[in-house]
Parts: structure tokens; sequence; C-alpha cells
């Protein structure tokens, strides 16, 4: 077809991500005039779900709001409240969360990593097909994913929506010898998530660039994982430095925004699209890899985080991913080595009307939640912000400018199966975590 | 030939039609004495492959998406035809049940014999509790669990073929009467963030 042909593109499915959703392109004489990712999100619906519940209930609620990654979910929503009410948690129940959270982080993007996002590189149509030809990268990644779970289940209570999280800590916290063997377990994931970044960074990667700027936690002291205030890292060419601003002032920059297309509210960051995710936080991060990481990271070619390299290109974000494995492993066995049981599980919080809000980073990014509690800690109103809707903008700018370089570079006519394996690829490397029981990701290209 | 028989019941009671396979084990388990271990799963593939190697008999039990649909209407489906659909659709979905009992295939991690049990739904929204017509097709979906265990049992004690080979299988031996056996249809992915 020719290019001065205007054409609608509509993927049907989109593969491979976690949810459903739809995307619809608008071609007009070789020029993407319209790029529109369409998501149905139920967190609007948790939002009212959880006015008139008490302080205590939000974690266990809002773990339901994502399978992949509860814990995100419940750690954020324990800092808000613990904020709301003015308690602060620390020491080695503080740890024991991070722990948690590098379990969610693991097997999350563990199973992006291999199962999900690695076929698009080998030429494979799906995890199915690359077991068949690579069976060992499979297995290897499967078995790092299982390490991710089985701390998320030995912390956690069990291994889906964990139930030994409350607001102050755990309802019971291990003894040192039961950590024992879990370390075991993930010093051998760890040397098996090194095969993994030397396995993706060998991978061939598309010329891509995302532009825009990088919202993530920026903590002084760590790899921000739940903990740090937001912190931008404006877009390449910028006169601006990095600029950071305080977690309750999130809705303030960041400000949602509804589109007729999506039942997700999309995000912008003071005015434009922004990306949060791997990519962000390593970019505004990078310096607090733990060295086994960061040495990784630099033999992968992603430059030095140390020097504050960034990468930029979402082709390469299952090798920033791999990274953040190897550091997640490499931080949880620093965290039980370093465990002293806390003489109680957790601490009194007490409620009080007040508004409390806290940030983490999920494995797909920034993740906030904010609550309003009245006097006897019943939540008055509710706001989560998660990851997926404010990359949206994001995502949809990335697909208009990779179609828009593909059909520079033809000469001939780019058929609608080329171009929604295009999409289907641009946004899995954003990693979407697409929530719905509607009918997954329907591709539509108006060609005009 | 380990003897173990597995019942998983995949889903989440808090996506309404979603808990059906929750359901069925909570059914099973307040019968007392149930013949085989029960689990329940979010339909992780890691976790699943898990819970069902090494098994000889594994029994699913799941709510499924189908458009169109007939809410409460029963499948059955056996562990060689779940892989081939799932070849089918991997392409234009997440990954599920159909893609793990591919990928078990794959990884030749497929017990000796797997059946799944699935219930159309009709609401997977936010919240507890199943549907009308789910709820109404909860004890036939019970009873063609029950079977299938009954099967399983008397297939154990010295049955010919039985000695296979670790958690391969590519037959399933045992087919409920009374419901459908057909393609699995997609149960919905889980809620996410």
């Amino acid at each position: 077809m020719s290019h001065r042909m205007s054409r609608v593109l509509r993927l049907d499915a989109l593969a491979r991500v976690e949810g459903e959703g739809a995307v619809r392109l608008r071609l007009q004489g070789g020029e993407v005039t319209a790029a529109e990712l369409r998501i149905y999100e139920p967190p609007r619906f948790f939002e009212a779900f959880l006015v008139g519940r008490g302080h205590t209930e939000p974690p266990d609620l809002t773990a339901r709001i994502c399978g992949i990654c509860p814990v995100a979910y419940q750690m954020t929503a324990c800092q808000a409240i613990e904020a709301a009410c003015g308690v602060t948690v620390d020491g080695p129940i503080a740890q024991l969360r991070r722990l948690l959270y590098y379990g969610e982080w693991i097997e999350s993007q563990s199973l992006h990593i291999h199962l999900l996002h690695a076929p698009d590189f080998l030429g494979c149509a799906d995890a199915v097909e690359l077991a068949r030809t690579d069976r060992a990268a499979v297995e290897r990644g499967l078995r790092i994913k299982q390490a991710g779970n089985a701390v998320v289940e030995l912390l956690g209570g069990r291994p889906i929506h964990p139930v030994n999280i409350r607001i102050g800590g755990f309802y019971r916290t291990p003894s040192r010898a039961e950590l024992r063997p879990l370390a075991d377990r993930l010093r051998r994931a760890r040397d098996e998530a090194l095969e993994a970044v030397r396995w993706v960074a060998a991978f061939d990667f598309p010329e891509a660039s995302f532009d825009g700027e990088f919202l993530a936690l920026h903590d002084p002291g760590r790899y921000a994982v739940d903990s740090g205030t937001p912190a931008v890292l404006p877009a390449p060419g910028s006169a601006h430095r990095v600029r950071g601003f305080p977690v309750e002032e999130f809705e303030e920059h960041v400000v949602e925004e509804q589109v007729p297309y999506s039942t997700a509210l999309q995000s912008r960051l003071d005015g434009r699209p922004h990306l949060t995710g791997s990519l962000a936080r390593y970019a505004l991060n990078g310096r607090r890899l733990h060295p086994a990481a960061a040495e990784a990271a630099r033999a992968a070619g992603l430059g030095d985080p140390t020097a504050g390299e960034v990468c930029r290109n979402p082709y390469r974000s299952i090798v920033v991913r791999a990274v953040e494995v190897v550091h997640a492993l490499e931080e949880a066995l620093l965290v039980i080595d370093d465990y002293r049981p806390p003489a109680v599980p957790h601490v009194d919080v007490p409620p009080r009307e007040a508004v409390g809000c806290a940030a983490t980073e999920a494995p797909r990014g920034l993740l906030y939640h904010r609550y309003a509690l009245g006097p006897d800690g019943t939540v008055t109103a509710a706001r989560i912000v998660p990851p997926t809707a404010q990359n949206q903008a994001a995502v949809e700018d990335d697909l208009r400018r990779q179609v828009q370089t593909r059909l520079a570079r033809s000469r001939t006519a780019v058929g609608d199966e080329e171009l929604a394996a295009l999409c289907e690829r641009a946004v899995r490397n954003h990693d979407p975590c697409i929530s719905c029981s509607a009918h997954f990701l329907d591709l539509s290209v108006e060609r005009e | 030939m380990s003897g173990r028989v597995v019942v998983i019941g995949v889903g989440n009671p808090f996506r309404r039609d979603d808990g059906a396979g929750p359901a069925v084990i909570e059914a099973l388990r307040a019968r007392g004495r149930p013949a085989a271990e029960l689990a329940v799963s979010d339909g992780d593939p890691g976790r699943l492959m898990d819970l069902w190697c090494p098994a000889d008999t594994v029994v699913v039990a799941e709510a499924v998406y189908a458009r169109p649909g007939r809410p409460g209407r029963l499948h059955t489906v056996r562990a060689d035809r779940a892989a081939r659909l799932a070849a089918g659709t991997a392409s234009t979905h997440g990954f599920g049940l159909a893609e793990t009992v591919a990928l078990a295939a794959a990884l030749e991690r497929l017990p000796r014999v797997l059946v799944v049990h699935a219930v159309e739904g009709a609401d997977f929204g936010v919240g507890a509790g199943l549907s009308a017509p789910v709820r109404a097709a909860l004890p036939a979906l019970v009873r063609l669990v029950a079977d299938s265990l009954r099967a399983a049992h008397r297939r154990m004690p010295g049955s010919p073929g039985t000695a296979g080979a670790g958690c391969a299988a590519r037959r399933q031996n045992h087919t409920p009467s009374g419901a459908n056996t057909a393609a699995i249809p997609r149960r919905p992915p889980p809620p996410s963030g």
C-alpha cells in the first residue's frame, strides 16, 4: 500500500503483556497522526471500594489490585497510612519489608524477561517456542522467578496475595534460622541471574530512544525500592538538571486526565508525558546499584551506572531489568545476613484524622497512594496512581515515533502485520500491567 | 509413578466468578477427608508447575471467559488439547493456563494426567461472591472434579502404562459425562497494576 494512503491499524490482541488493552493507529499520507493505547483498569473501582473501611484494611484490599505485584500495593498502602498516623517504621521490620519487596521484584522482572519479552529478540512467537529452542534459558528464568516467589511466600505467609502484612509491620516475623535456607536459594538464583544478564546482553537491539522525562524515586542511601522522594531526569538536551519534589506534592506534578478511548486515566508530569519503571529507576539510581549489579551492567554494555550513564533505549530495558534482578538478589542476601528479629513483629499505628501519602517503586515503576482518615481511622478518601497509567502517554509517544521511523525508512509499503508486530514489541518494552477482565489488545490502523 | 493426585483451584475469589476454582477447593475441604492434595493458585506458571510436578494426576478447576459465552456452562479439557490450543492463542493473549500447559509440555513438566474442569463465568469484576449462573453450576463442577479423582484412584494400582516419564504425560483417560469437551476458553487475566 502507498504511504499516501491513510489507514487505521487495529491490534486485536497484544501478546505477552499483563492484562488487556488495545492500540489504534491512524496513518495519513505516510504520517502517524494518532497512536492510542487503550487500557481498562480497575484501580478506580478500588478507590471507591476503600472508602468507609478501617485504616488497617487497605493493605489487604489493595493487594488484590494486582496479581503480579501485590506487595507493591501493600507496602505503599502501609506507608501512606502510617504517614497519616504519624508513625515511622524502621529497623528490622523495615528491612523485612524491603526483603519482601525484593522478592516481588525478582519474580515479576524474571517473568517479564524470560516468558514475555525475550521471545521478541529471538524470533520466537512466545515462551513455549522459546522453551523448545532454548529450554535451559526458560528453566533458568523459572528458577530465578521461583526464588522470588519463595521470599514472598516465606514473609507474606503464602505465595499470592500475602496475608502476613499489616499496618506497622507483620503479624509474624521469621527467625534467622527460617531465613537461612532462603539465603542458599537466593545465592543460587544470583549466579543464574548473572547468567541471565549475559544472555539478554547478547540480543540484537533495534535503535530507539525515549526522549522524554524519567520519573523515579531517588534515595541517596540506596537504589530506591520502598523509600526515597520523587525525582525527575529531564529530557536529553534540556538545560534543567535533575529536580525533585516531596511525595506530598505528587498530585500537583503528576496530573491525571481522562481520555475518551481508555478507562485508565492518563498522567502527565508537569504537563508532559513521562516514563517511570526500570529505565527511569536505573537512570536516577544507577550510582547506588550493588557493585555486582553495576559490574554486570557495565559488562552488558549499559555503560557505567556509577558514572551516571543512562539507558534510553526501551528495547534495552530487558537488560536493565536483568541487572535489577541481580541487584535485588544481592540486596536481599545482605538483608538476610544482617537480620535480627525485632522485639515485636509490628509497631502500633493508632488512628487519627489526617491525610497521608507514600510512593514506592513497584517493578513497573513509581506507585503512589494517598489516604484521608477520619478520627477513628475510617478511610474517607483514597487515591491510587499506578505506574502503567502514568506510562500510557509515553508509550503512545513511543509507538508513534517507532511507527513513524519505520515508515520513513521504507520505500515500499509497510503491511499491517509488520506494523502490528512492531507495535506489540514497542508496548511490551514497557512491561505494561494492563488490568481488566475485558478482552485484550485491539490494534487498529486507519489509513486515509 | 508417585501416586500423587492434586486438585488445583485456579482463580481469585475477589474477582467474582474468577473465584469458582477456589470455591471448588473449599467445597472439597468441607466434605472432609479429601482424596487428593488440595491447592489454590493464581495461575502463575511457575507456581502451577511446582504444584503439579511431580504428580500423576492433576485436576484443575477454574472459571473461564468465553465470548460469546453461556455463563454456568461446564467444559472439560485434556492436557494435550489445552497445549495445542495454546499454540494458537499464545500469540494473542497473556500467559494463562493454556500457555502454562503448553510451556510445561515443552519443558516436559506435565503430570501424567492433567484434566481441566472449567465453568464459564459471567462477572469478573471487583468483588466477592459468584454470579447466580456460576453459583448454580458449582455443585456440578465439584462433581466433575470428584469424578476425575475417583477415576485417578481407579487407575492407580498397577494399571497398565502408568510408569510415566517424570512429569510428562500426553494422554488423559477420563472425560466425565455431562460436560462439554471443548477448547479452554480464556480466563481473564489477573487484576493488575
